[in-house]
């Protein structure tokens, strides 16, 4: 996504632009794996080339699989997976060993678009996983629509729900989501263009980028289990840091799985989980213990200050 | 649209102080296959008002479950297989669900519920 709009059809082509260029060079279609097959004939017939791919992945042990983009369907007024749809699947596969020994029974997406997150996240804990459900939102109602074409063409399930983040869900759900998963509308824009039809509301994100992002971290908060993780997509615009100190206030520690700039944005995935410190911190910050609150600052802010002082050094360097 | 998902739903329009559970309408209800998974109709289990489920089931058509239910009959293999055809297998495909309050009614299409609320609901 770009992080200035000037104008919408600008807009929407640098995302087109960026979305081919991505589809191409990264998760698309797997076809280096095409290339170090070269013996066999180009022209063969799809099955057979289906059939092949199967068995590379079984000789060569690919352990899982996420979507493929050529099996994401679209429609003009949905979100195309973007680099920062890369960057959470990215973030998702790092942590996988992780989320296995999580065990999650209850998974969740908020604004799922193309469906290419939830559908990766289900392939992702896949075979050996517990058996999770996965549950996934969006208020676009194309959206849940593509998302669940997309599911389909991978054999997985999710149960969609055309809504405002949570809504309808907020009060029997509370407590019980081990994993949620949020890309969401993230670019700084006009308030007034947060929430319209069709394909603006997939980026546009209000003040810093920060007005659905600010609505979802409450709910996200109602929403998970005690031991739930939270991931979710930011812009260096959206302020990390200070994301982090208010879900640090509400007892969540975080960490960075995910750094990345592009040409156009630099962008963080960041995972939320709670943590006895940080909510023994949350108890301090509201009886106003200044001191506390330095401390947690300090080392919230430290992971982003490393990083931005690493991203201007290679930056130079380059 | 999963049993499992009737029972996480509720109405959330403004001064609806018990928007639970949902009445469901039917137009269409179809069956898909899902592996048996013990583990997770255990971990679910819990988390499922039962008599709303027992209800919604019968409303779609499946009346084999029994009217109550405690953990203890999570040993029983032909409880579990009644649970895990209800919860997962059956999905309302075409209907709505009715806010037990009001009656507003939210429609259920291609098995997606839509839970958006007009501005005045609010
Ligand atoms: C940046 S796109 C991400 C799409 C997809 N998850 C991906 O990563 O490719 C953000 C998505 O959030 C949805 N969205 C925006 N506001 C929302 C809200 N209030 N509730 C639910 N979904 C919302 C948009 O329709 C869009 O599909």
């Amino acid at each position: 996504m770009a992080t200035k709009v000037s104008n919408f059809s600008d807009l929407i082509q640098r995302v087109a632009a960026s979305c081919h260029d991505s589809s191409q060079n990264r998760h698309g279609d797997e076809e280096d794996e095409n290339e170090t097959e070269s013996e066999s004939e180009e022209s063969e017939e799809q099955a057979k080339d289906e059939e092949d791919k199967e068995k590379y992945r079984v000789l060569y042990k690919m352990p899982f699989r996420i979507a493929q983009i050529r099996l994401v369907s679209s429609h003009p007024e949905v979100y195309e997976p973007c680099d920062d749809s890369f960057a959470l699947v990215d973030a998702l596969m790092a942590d996988r060993n992780n989320l296995l020994e999580h065990q999650p029974t209850l998974c969740m997406e908020v604004g799922c678009g193309s469906g290419y997150i939830i559908t990766s996240l289900a392939l992702i804990l896949g075979q050996e996983g517990p058996g999770s459900h996965y549950i996934a939102t969006d208020i676009n109602p194309h959206a849940v629509w593509i998302t669940s074409e997309t599911l389909a063409a991978h054999g997985v399930h999710a149960e969609l729900i055309n809504t405002d983040i949570a809504l309808g869900l907020e009060k029997r759900l509370a407590g019980l989501v081990d994993v949620m998963v949020v890309n969401p509308p993230y670019v700084p824009t006009p308030e007034d263009e947060v929430g319209c039809e069709g394909i603006a509301s997939a980026w546009a994100g209000g003040e810093n980028g920060r007005s659905v992002i600010d609505k979802i971290l409450p709910i996200a908060d109602n929403l998970l289990s005690d031991k739930g993780w939270l991931y979710m997509v930011t812009l260096t615009a959206n302020n990390p840091s200070e994301i982090c100190l208010q879900m640090r206030e509400r007892g969540y520690a975080s960490r960075i799985v995910i750094q990345r700039s592009t040409e156009e944005e630099s962008l963080h995935v960041i995972k939320f989980w709670q943590d006895l410190d940080a909510q023994e911190d949350a108890k301090q910050m509201a009886t106003t213990n200044k001191t506390a609150s330095a401390r947690v600052m300090e080392s919230v802010l430290s992971q982003f200050s490393l990083l931005s002082s690493w991203i201007s050094n290679s930056s130079h360097s380059s | 649209m999963r049993l499992l998902t009737h029972n996480m739903l509720s109405s959330n329009i403004k001064g609806v102080s018990n928007g639970f559970p949902l009445r469901i309408e039917v137009e269409k209800v179809i069956e898909k296959h899902v592996d048996f998974n013990a583990d997770f109709l255990r971990n679910m289990f819990p988390k499922i008002e039962w008599k709303a489920f027992v209800d919604a089931a019968k409303t779609i058509g499946y009346a084999e479950l029994p009217e109550e239910a405690d953990s203890s009959m999570l040993d029983s293999d032909e409880f579990l297989n009644k649970f895990h055809h209800a919860l997962l297998e059956l999905h309302l495909e075409e209907g709505g669900l009715v806010c037990p309050e009001t009656g507003r009614r939210f429609p259920v299409s291609k098995g997606i519920p839509n839970m958006l609320l007009h501005e005045d609901e609010v």
